[in-house]
Order: C-alpha cells, then structure tokens, then sequence
C-alpha cells in the first residue's frame, strides 16, 4: 500500500512519519510514534480515551487520520508535564484518586485541559458537560470532576500570582 | 487507500468525478472514519476538503452568512454574530455529540450523510438555508431539504461537493429554535426533533413560518401545514393544538428500540408546540 508522507509538530517536536491513507491518528502515535498515552476505547469516538488536541482544537484521534495532521501541531497527554514537574491536573488527579485502572485518564487530561485553556473558570456543570465524552467506568466522575475543580481553581490562584 | 487533500474545489469536483471504485468525501469524518471503522465502506478514495479556503470559515455578508464545508460545529456556537441571527440553528448544530466530536464535525457533512435524526438539518430546513454545490457542470445552489433523499442517500451527482451553507440575514422580527428528544442530557440521537423559524407582523401576529421535523420518516420533513396555522396567530392554544396535530399527521417513523411510532408521533408535535414558542419569543412576541 503506498504511504503518505507527512510531516508534523506532536508536542513541540517535528515528527515525520509515513503512513497508510486510511490509518487513524490515534494508530501513528501509538504504533508508530510510540506515544501510548492516548487510548483506545471504542474507536468510534464515543469513549473520548483516545482524545487529543489539534491545532488546539480538542478531538478524538480515532476519528482523525494520520494524514490530516500534515503541518499542524498536535498535542497529547505526553506533553502535558513539564519535565519532571507534573501539570496541575495531573497533580489534582492523583490528589483526588480520580482514577482507577487509568485508561480514560489520558482523555480526560487533555479533554480538561482543553477545557480550561477555553474556560479557566468552569463551573460543575460545565466540567461535567465538558467531560461528557469521555466515558470512565471506574470512579463514578465525581473525583474526576473535583479533581478538574481544583485544578483549576489552583491554576487561577497562581495566574492571579504572577 | 488513496488520500487526497486538494486546495480548490474544482481540483476536489475533479478528483471525485474522476475516481474509479469508491470515492468519499472527507470533512470533520465523525461519520465517514466510524463507518470505515466498522468495516460498512472500504473507500478506494478520500478527498478532504479541509485544506480548501472556500470551505473554512464563517462570513457575514449583506445578504447574510455563509458557512464554509469543513466548519467545525464548534465555531458556529463561538460566532456570536451568528449565534445571535440564528440561535436555532447554532443550539442544533451545538448538540451533536461531545467537545471531542464538536471540533470536528459540520452542518454540510449533517447535511450530507443524511441521517434523517441529524440535529442540524431540521434547523437548517426551518431557517431556509441552502446549500452551495460544487461539481463538474459548475456551481448551483440548493435549498437544504432537496439534498437528503432517503437514509444515507443525497441528489448530489457524481463529483458534485457542498462548498458551504448559506443563511440569510434574518429580518428584525424573527427567530428561530430547535428542540429534541433524547433519554439523557448529552451525547445522544434524536429520537424526535422539531425545527421552527418565524418572523412577525404587526402586533406580535406570525407572519411567515416554517416547521420541520427529523427523525419521523426517511428523511427530514418540512410541514407547511403547521407553518399555515401558525401564520396570522399569535400562538394561542387553539394554534398550537393545530401546529401539533399537523405535525402527527405528517410523520411516518420507524418503530425501534429507541422510540416506538406512537411516541415519535405524539412527542414531534409536542416539541413543535414548544419550539414555535421558544421561536415566537426570541423573535419579540409575547
């Protein structure tokens, strides 16, 4: 099967890879890439395990192809940490016990984190309409949704700080 | 597989008309990659009409909006020009599926896939948008409610492309809603819905209005006798007993786990009576 080329930004990095026209972003970066922080669920753009963002834009990466992402910049939930230093959603989710068995975990940081680049000051109702496509059969949402509450409130203190 | 991205239209028209084996049109894909997904199509071909400028925005004109193809949903509900002309269309727009599906599909790839349950069309049928079509004969515009013809199948002919979604500017008077039923809050078909737009006389009186309906019969349905009992009310309940028992008799849904004929029928009138409402305020009625 002939390939496309393409060339990319995933997380700050220029990346090349080529691909099969029909293979899902979702696959460049886990097989490919070897980012397997994004997961798959269903694969069908119901469970939001597999979200990321491109060009800031928050989708599901089962339903993108590899080969829609030439030129544009790609965010995943690798990127999320700066270094060694957690980002605060991800310090407020271990804070929180808002997960299980961690499969959702990644849709969720970055579905949030999207969330909060928009609305840094979502109310609950918002973070729960925010997250309602990403499914989690563990924690019953309720420390996901105060785990992104925190978060954003610490966020908010800090940029109020600075 | 062969992907294309072309950066004009007539290159996208070419490309289709040209293609031998199956061909497929690629916007947000929230349907498209699902259906290859599950193995339903095997597409020898994808064009995607992202990278073309013609299909990437929003604009506003004289004569009103125009919505480009590859327009994510998401942008309608953050254009507050539009979002304030018409509300129904952007709120229908708005309810299909998550943030994550939101950034990624479009009213002209709703238009197109043509479910009879896509939450834009009934709007978009009410609102008297149309459709810009691009394709090897040159550019033609039609109004929305001639692009679905059945479940899954469109008039469009072969390289024929959606460039955009037209809207007029809507006069002072008027206004729009979109209302449906699902049995949760999110993230959900339609089990029923009700598209309304109307623009008001003198006095709070109806002057012109359009009704329709999705998820009751093969495709979207404009019904113009629910419109004809609209115009000269001012939506009183004698009006609206009308609106709802026009809007029974025009469905001819299908019976399935999510909804029976019985309760397609009753609730399509029920959330036409409320839609008209909601219509008639936000238009300035009281």
């Amino acid at each position: 099967m002939a390939g496309v080329h393409v060339s990319t930004t995933i997380n700050g990095d220029a990346v090349e890879f080529v691909c099969p026209g029909n293979e899902t972003l979702l696959d460049v970066l886990r097989d490919r890439i070897g980012l397997t922080g994004s997961k798959e669920g269903c694969g069908t753009g119901d469970c939001g395990a597999c979200s990321v963002t491109v060009d800031g834009q928050l989708v599901c990466s089962c339903l993108v192809l590899g080969a829609e992402v030439e030129g544009r910049k790609v965010e995943t939930v690798e990127g999320l940490a700066d270094g060694d230093k957690l980002h605060p959603l991800q310090s407020k989710f271990i804070e929180h016990a808002a997960l299980q068995c961690g499969v959702c975990t990644p849709g969720f940081l970055i579905a949030a984190k999207a969330l909060l680049d928009y609305n840094p000051k979502p109310s609950e109702e918002e973070i729960r309409y925010a997250l309602a496509g990403n499914l989690c059969r563990c924690t019953g949402y309720d420390k996901i949704v105060r785990a992104v509450d925190a978060a954003a409130k610490e966020m908010s203190r800090v940029a109020k700080r600075k | 597989m062969r992907y294309e991205a072309p950066t004009s239209i007539k290159e996208a028209s070419s490309l289709m008309a040209r293609a031998k084996g199956s061909a497929f049109l690629l916007a947000g894909g929230t349907d498209l990659l699902v259906r290859m997904k599950s193995d339903m199509i095997e597409p020898d071909l994808v064009v995607d009409i992202k990278r073309i400028a013609s299909t990437q925005s929003i604009t506003k004109s004289a004569s009103g909006f125009k919505i480009g193809a590859s327009v994510p949903c998401v942008a309608l509900g953050r254009n507050k020009e539009l979002s304030k002309a018409w509300p129904g269309v952007v709120e229908a727009a708005n309810l299909i599926g998550s943030d994550q599906i939101q950034g990624r599909c479009t009213i002209a790839g709703n238009l197109c896939n043509a479910s009879p349950a896509a939450d834009s069309v009934p709007a978009l049928v009410a609102a008297r948008a149309k459709a810009v079509v691009v394709g090897p004969q040159g550019r033609r515009t039609v109004p929305v409610e001639k692009v679905a013809t059945g479940p899954g199948t469109t008039s469009l002919k072969k390289g024929e492309i959606v460039e955009s979604i037209t809207l007029s500017k809507p006069s002072g008077k008027s206004g729009d809603a979109y209302l449906r039923f699902i049995p949760r809050t999110e993230m959900d078909i339609a089990v029923c819905s009700a598209g309304v737009n109307l623009t008001l006389g003198a006095r709070g009186v109806v002057k012109t209005a359009r009704v329709a309906l999705g998820a009751v019969a093969a495709t979207v349905v404009l019904v113009p006798a629910a419109a004809r009992a609209l115009v000269g009310s001012k939506l009183d309940d004698a009006t609206l007993e009308k609106v709802a028992a026009a809007c029974e008799a025009a469905c001819a849904p299908i019976d399935d786990k999510r909804g029976t004929v019985e309760f397609r029928t009753e609730v399509a009138g029920v959330l036409a009576r409320r839609a008209a409402k909601i219509a008639y305020q936000r238009a300035g009625g009281k």
